[in-house]
């Protein structure tokens, strides 16, 4: 193959996969909160569709749900302003799908003499640029609460994205420290600075070298998503169902991927952060290398084998963290979402950069 | 390819300023402003100028705008009473100026043609922060002298139906 | 167009994010219009009215918003603006030493004393 067109076929190929993996992930999300709510519960969950008798757990309900939105009545309220309602779903997902492009999902490989990163676009801008798009899914909650000419919806879009800005500010600043530590904002390098040993013992994993930032991430990135104890806008016992109380079909169900979407993306930047990503535990290029000096050699294919699995086994994890927490914790008030947010969460992220700061520069000396 | 991206994103910056001060709605004005900011990151992104871009988009679309958008909704005009702007003599006058105006900035930045090459390693992150964190500290340091009086200013004017 | 094509580099990472940027738009509108052309349309002036569980609306929905979230949007600006400064400091911390640490102290500072003040004033507080 020559130049350009080995590029394009890496290119569409990185997007092909990895793009497959999270909206299948989203797919079998929907599947996993309802099981899981369900087992939580003492429940069955669902276990009805089925394919010629097949039933797989109620695998297969995703996919009557599917097509059965496809095939609902797609509406247009009397009251609302036709345009902008029909913007909002699009302003949720189109950001949600573009967030997945940095996630590095595996370690650099060599295809036809050439190296190849697991990963859709490298951006030397790294994180910002996740920040950067999953900003804008602000617009779908305000357009969708405002366009549907409704009280629920309107107040329900307002609390969530006052809700969203405000989380979003700890959720950069939480990450301050991951930065300071790995010297990089680019996703690919803070997985590589995550493959050492910290005191030549332990992997130094975010988690590890920043347990503070890791907490405030996650509960940012709860709030961010829209999620128990923070899914203000659905707090269905108070807004219906939010700023999407007047959606219907598959525009609701836009709404709902994008939802899942950022869920799976978030556990995948948690992974990668705060848990070395791709990183298997003391497995180098070669093989596995132990602390205490005893190595098991390894053919690189196993390794890269190991390492994708390791990334896959982090996601599912951080992705069933999203259900488990859901049917665990109470909802919070507003007043507490934006009290939590804005005096707790922001001074404790601020207090971690400062201690952050003058451990890494005593340790220097 | 560079320059056809370059046309096609700055032809879109410039329709969606163009829709965002010529449509009536102002929520539709504000969706155009999105439109252009990203336009602009994207000729952000063709000149290399990567952490900007993000910047750009993290800052300007992302927190600006949707201050505009609240703005819209606490005043929230009804659709039949939005005000109808006319073209007054004044308002052509003041377009025909403003395009006078481009047309003379593009005349003399011709004149005064400068090719620039690819500028590399310049709009990085680390870049940006080494010249902001040294050559320009003062310029960085009294940033935050105004970003305080914007949070007093905010408050004082919120103050009175808090 | 092959020479057009010679010039683009599809290694460029930013190639890919254009490529996922327009299957995003695609669909995003593509969904909303396949909905539309696939469901079933049968008008009904309860179905297509404002829902109030059941109940006919008796005020418009335009009502206006409270000041607060006006509050918490400037707020979210400032300490955005605030994130993006740190970001190029973190990067660089190590190589900046004490004398980026005493800086960015200086800079964080001065706005903290505008979090205090809107703490001390009540812009935080919702009942």
């Amino acid at each position: 193959m020559t130049g350009p067109l080995f590029d394009i076929t890496v290119a569409v190929a990185r997007i092909a996969v990895f793009f497959a993996f999270c909206f299948g992930l989203v797919v079998v999300m929907t599947w996993v909160e309802r099981k899981g709510a369900a087992y939580i519960q003492d429940r069955r969950g669902p276990n009805r569709a089925d394919i010629f008798g097949i039933r797989a757990w109620g695998l297969f309900h995703p996919l009557a749900d599917a097509l059965k939105f496809l095939f609902k009545e797609d509406f247009i309220p009397d009251n609302a302003h036709r345009l902008f309602y029909q913007m909002a779903p699009m302003f949720s997902l189109a950001p949600a799908i573009l967030g997945i492009a940095v996630i590095p999902f595996g370690p650099d490989v060599t295809v036809m003499g050439r190296t190849v990163a697991l990963q859709i676009a490298d951006l030397n801008v790294g994180i910002l640029y996740l920040f950067a798009v999953s900003g804008m899914t602000v617009y779908g909650v305000v357009l969708g609460g405002w366009a549907s000419g409704s009280k629920y919806p309107l107040l329900g879009g307002l609390r969530s994205s006052a809700q969203m800005l405000s989380y979003e500010v700890s959720m950069g600043l939480s990450l301050i420290g991951i930065f300071m530590v790995f010297e990089s904002v680019r996703m690919s390098q803070i997985v590589a600075g995550q493959g050492g040993l910290l005191f030549g013992v332990v992997p130094k994993w975010g988690v590890l070298v920043q347990p503070l930032g890791f907490i405030l991430f996650l509960v940012a990135q709860y709030a961010e998503a829209n999620r128990t104890p923070f899914d203000m806008p659905e707090s269905e016992s108070e807004l219906v169902a939010g700023y999407h109380t007047e959606y219907a079909s598959f525009k609701f169900s836009m709404f709902m991927m994008a939802e899942y979407l950022h869920m799976v993306v978030g556990a995948a930047v948690v992974a990668t952060l705060f848990f070395g990503g791709w990183q298997f535990p003391y497995l180098g290029d070669a093989g596995f290398l132990f602390p205490g000096g005893f190595a098991v050699a390894m053919p690189p294919a196993l390794v890269l084998l190991l390492r994708i699995g390791a990334f896959v086994a982090k996601v599912l994890f951080f992705a069933w963290l999203y259900v488990w927490v859901r049917w665990t914790v109470p909802r919070f008030r507003y007043d507490q979402v934006m009290r939590l947010g804005w005096k707790v969460m922001l001074p404790l992220s601020l207090l971690n950069i400062f201690v952050t700061g003058l451990t890494l520069l005593l340790l220097k000396k | 390819m560079e320059t056809v991206l370059f046309i096609l994103f700055g032809a879109i910056a410039v329709c969606g300023a163009i829709m965002v001060v010529t449509r009536k709605h102002p929520m539709a004005s504000a969706l155009y402003l999105i439109l252009t900011l990203f336009a602009v990151a994207a000729l952000f992104v063709l000149r290399q100028a990567h952490f900007l871009a993000a910047i750009q988009v993290i800052i300007y679309a992302g927190a600006v705008v949707v201050l505009f958008i609240f703005v819209i909704m606490l005043i929230n005009v009804p659709e039949d009473r939005l005000p109808v702007e006319r073209a007054t003599t004044m308002r052509v006058l003041g377009v025909l100026a403003a395009g006078f105006f481009i047309l003379e900035s593009a005349v003399l930045a011709r004149r005064f043609w400068m090719p620039i090459g690819p500028v590399a390693e310049v709009g990085t992150v680390e870049a940006v922060g080494r010249a902001l964190f040294t050559d320009y500290l003062l310029a960085f340091e009294i940033t935050s002298v105004l970003l305080l009086a914007a949070v007093i200013g905010a408050i004082a004017l919120a103050k009175r139906k808090i | 167009m092959a020479g057009f094509l010679a010039t683009v580099d599809f290694s460029n990472p930013y190639f890919a994010v254009l490529v996922l940027l327009v299957i995003a738009l695609a669909m995003s509108v593509g969904f909303v219009l396949l909905s539309q052309a696939l469901g079933p349309k049968r008008y009904d002036r309860i179905k297509y009215g404002v829902y109030e569980c059941g109940v006919d609306p008796i005020t418009p929905a335009a009502v206006r918003v409270s000041v607060k979230f006006y509050l918490v949007a400037i707020l979210f600006i400032l300490f955005d603006l605030e994130t993006t400064f740190l970001y190029p400091w973190a990067v660089l911390f190590r190589s900046l030493g004490w004398f980026g640490f005493i800086e960015m102290a200086v800079f964080v500072g001065i706005l903290l004393v505008g979090l205090v003040y809107a703490w001390k004033k009540g812009a935080l507080e919702w009942q």
